[in-house]
């Protein structure tokens, strides 16, 4: 059993034969300011980083492409369960970069009010992009779970979970595709195969010869697709939605992909990731790419180019300025959110760290640095 | 008003919980047609249809990974887990996912929803049929963890914990399922959680205790008693969040304290009993607290009932409370 080659739309010269497009121009250039803004978000986070201004991020140089394919065939009403490397995504349908940004700052501003790691999003608006969590593969069967309420409901959304060829192996894959292809659920599961789990790559990931065929033994369609190629992953994925709102079932979807940078601001991706095969994916880069696609359709020039990316970088670069002068969240956040109510024994708990606070002064900002 | 097991009051909460609120669904394995291992689901497939109540594909982690994703949104799910001896594939979904959306998506993401499982020993069920896990959920913030003894508490604690915002681990003591019978009102009502549970009244020792160790300690008490030995014993009835300031009140009142509890010894919740009570009323007490649990062994099948306190135990720990 084989599954098709990689289905492309845009050729490496950016020309895109035999395709008919279904976005309007200014749709197009939304996708590409998208992948613009994520790029400009990560090169920010990342100098934030080094200078110690934040304390982590996760860059997405290289997979843009898959992140807004994606979100572009979504609806607000649709719901998406997302890995660490997705934020593109967030972008695409409307979430504001400070809104991002006073994630990566953890201050009161922050929808998890400097809780969760810098980079673990969470919005309800102005779609559901659900609350994030390290470990792996554990928000995939909850997408088939909010799909399954969507179909008894009798909606006829979709959820999107996506997560990275490392997923595969978790035990939430397992059952979330198990339960997603008993159930019929509206889900599409989009694992975005670049190569390497942090350092451990494919080869060492499954002995199966793709991704996407694992979706045979589950009892749904698995496709590859191009990842770096922003209408390919789009197609692929209109398909499934389509399949997945009219009560077709879960698609797996493997889109082929290559991280451009470390797994983390923590990671050092020299140690694993041989120079030649880095360079052949430089060459193949999905921004590249998409904006010689625009070209031969007259909708972009170098100039216009570096225009939008500017401005990706001055909307950022307010946010950071807004989001560093937003003050941390007060102590009271610590013992909030634990449960609806705050039961008697968190309560004393919290009295006793804000008297002491009252007595001895406020605890000293550790040196934590993430990590090692 | 009627009188039920213990399980037929888990049936009956379920029954009723699905009749005023069509987004209760329940779920887990076997627990369609077959209506349960235990019979706890028995006829909700029939009045609810299949897609209220069915069978799951044999897979813990995927029956609370999907519990929290409807929980999420809109729909209030009760999960069986068959034993909770099966429940830790799950444990990552309940511990890292279930009780830590609230605090990670400030609010915005909540899982309101029931983990139900049998638990404890008395059945012959060796290492994977017996176990008693409640120290591991009790130790996991946003968790909240209830363990009913009676048909009217397992009724109306069940349709609390339903009702309840946060996520609930409800532990079935599974040998009191036929054992115990007793008087439940009909219809709608619920017993609030974290609240205490006077069993017995008595002004010698004080006796905490929880699940299948209440009769236990009522038999103990009753033996005590004929030694002019009067038992207070308190039914914690919801371990997390507990009722601290209730928990020290009934220590006070006698001074004298022993925990009994099936699960082992070390880091078990009796451990946290006495260590509250030396932190805020050691004044009060004229004797240290004696703890009566299972072993720091694995779960023994021919021996169990040497390993699991029983009347003699608990007897002896009260004697030894009353006169230290």
């Amino acid at each position: 059993m084989t599954i098709a080659e990689p289905l492309q739309v845009i050729a490496q010269d950016g020309s895109v034969p035999g395709y008919t497009p279904d976005l309007s121009n200014e749709q197009l250039l939304h996708c590409y300011r998208t992948m613009l803004s994520v790029r400009a978000f990560d090169d920010i986070c990342m100098k934030l980083q080094r200078s110690g201004r934040i304390g982590f991020s996760i860059p997405n140089r290289g997979v843009e492409a898959c992140q807004v394919g994606a979100a572009s065939a979504l609806e607000k009403t649709d719901w998406i369960f997302p890995s660490y490397r997705d934020f593109g995504m967030a972008l695409y349908h409307g979430v504001k970069p400070v809104d991002m940004m006073h994630n990566m700052f953890g201050n009161d501003r922050d929808s998890a009010r400097g809780r969760q790691m810098p980079v673990h999003f969470s919005f309800v608006e102005p779609i559901h992009f659900v609350s994030i969590s390290s470990p792996i593969g554990t928000h995939i069967p909850q997408a088939v779970g909010a799909a399954y309420a969507m179909q008894q409901r009798g909606e006829k959304h979709v959820c999107l979970t996506s997560f990275g060829d490392g997923g595969t192996s978790s035990l939430g894959f397992h059952s979330g595709m198990n339960f997603a292809a008993v159930w019929k659920a509206p889900v599409v599961f989009l694992c975005q195969n670049n190569g390497y789990a942090i350092s451990c790559p494919s080869e060492e990931q499954t002995a199966s010869e793709s991704y996407a065929i694992k979706a045979v033994a589950y009892g749904m369609p698995g496709v590859i697709v191009d990842g770096n190629d922003l209408l390919a992953v789009r197609k692929a994925m209109l398909e499934a939605v389509a399949r997945a709102r009219n009560g077709g079932g879960p698609t797996l979807i493997e889109a082929k992909t290559f991280r451009m940078g470390g797994h983390s601001t923590s990671d050092d991706p020299t140690r694993y990731v041989p120079k030649e095969l880095v360079d052949a994916w430089a060459k193949k880069d999905p921004v590249a790419r998409f904006e010689r696609f625009l070209a031969s359709r007259k909708l972009w020039t170098p100039e216009q180019g570096a225009a939008l990316y500017e401005a990706c970088v001055a909307e950022i670069t307010a946010a950071v300025t807004e989001a560093e002068a937003t003050p941390a969240p007060a102590l009271e956040s610590i013992f909030s959110d634990v449960y609806a109510t705050i039961p008697q024994h968190i309560r004393r708990q919290g009295q006793a760290a804000f008297d002491l606070a009252a007595r001895k002064g406020d605890a000293s900002t550790g040196g934590g640095k993430f990590p090692l | 008003m009627p009188t039920l097991t213990l399980v037929q009051a888990v049936n009956d909460a379920l029954k009723t919980a699905m009749r005023r609120d069509k987004t209760v669904i329940h779920f887990g394995e076997d627990v369609g047609p077959k209506g349960g291992v235990f019979l706890a689901s028995d006829g909700l497939t029939k009045e609810f249809g299949k897609s209220r109540c069915f069978d799951t594909p044999l897979s813990e982690d995927g029956i609370i990974g999907t519990a929290i994703g409807m929980a999420m949104n809109g729909l209030r799910p009760v999960a069986e887990i068959q034993f909770q001896d099966f429940i830790f594939p799950a444990f990552d979904q309940i511990v890292s996912e279930a009780a830590k959306l609230r605090y990670r998506s400030g609010g915005q993401y909540t899982a309101p929803m029931v983990i139900r499982t049998p638990y404890g020993g008395g059945i012959r069920g060796g290492l994977y049929h017996s176990q008693s896990g409640e120290a591991y959920f009790c130790h996991t913030p946003g968790l909240k963890v209830v363990v009913p003894s009676t048909p009217e508490d397992a009724k109306g604690l069940l349709l609390a914990s339903i009702e309840d915002p946060d996520p609930v681990l409800f532990l079935e003591p599974k040998a009191l399922y036929r054992q115990v019978k007793g008087e439940v009102p009909e219809g709608f009502y619920t017993t609030p959680l974290s609240t205490l549970r006077t069993v017995r009244t008595g002004k010698d020792v004080t006796v905490f205790c929880y699940g299948a160790m209440v009769p236990v300690c009522q038999k103990a008490a009753e033996q005590a008693a004929e030694k002019g030995i009067e038992c207070l014993i308190v039914d914690l009835r919801t371990l997390m969040p507990l009722d601290e300031e209730g928990v020290l009140e009934a220590a006070k009142q006698t001074g004298r304290v022993v925990v009994v509890h099936e699960a082992p010894r070390f880091c078990g919740f009796g451990a946290e009993i006495s260590a509250m009570i030396a932190e805020n009323i050691i004044e009060y007490m004229e004797a240290p607290v004696a703890r009566v649990t299972g072993f720091d062994t694995p779960f023994p099948n021919t021996l169990e009932h040497h390993y699991m306190p029983d009347a003699r135990r608990v007897l002896d720990a009260i004697e030894h409370v009353a006169k230290f």
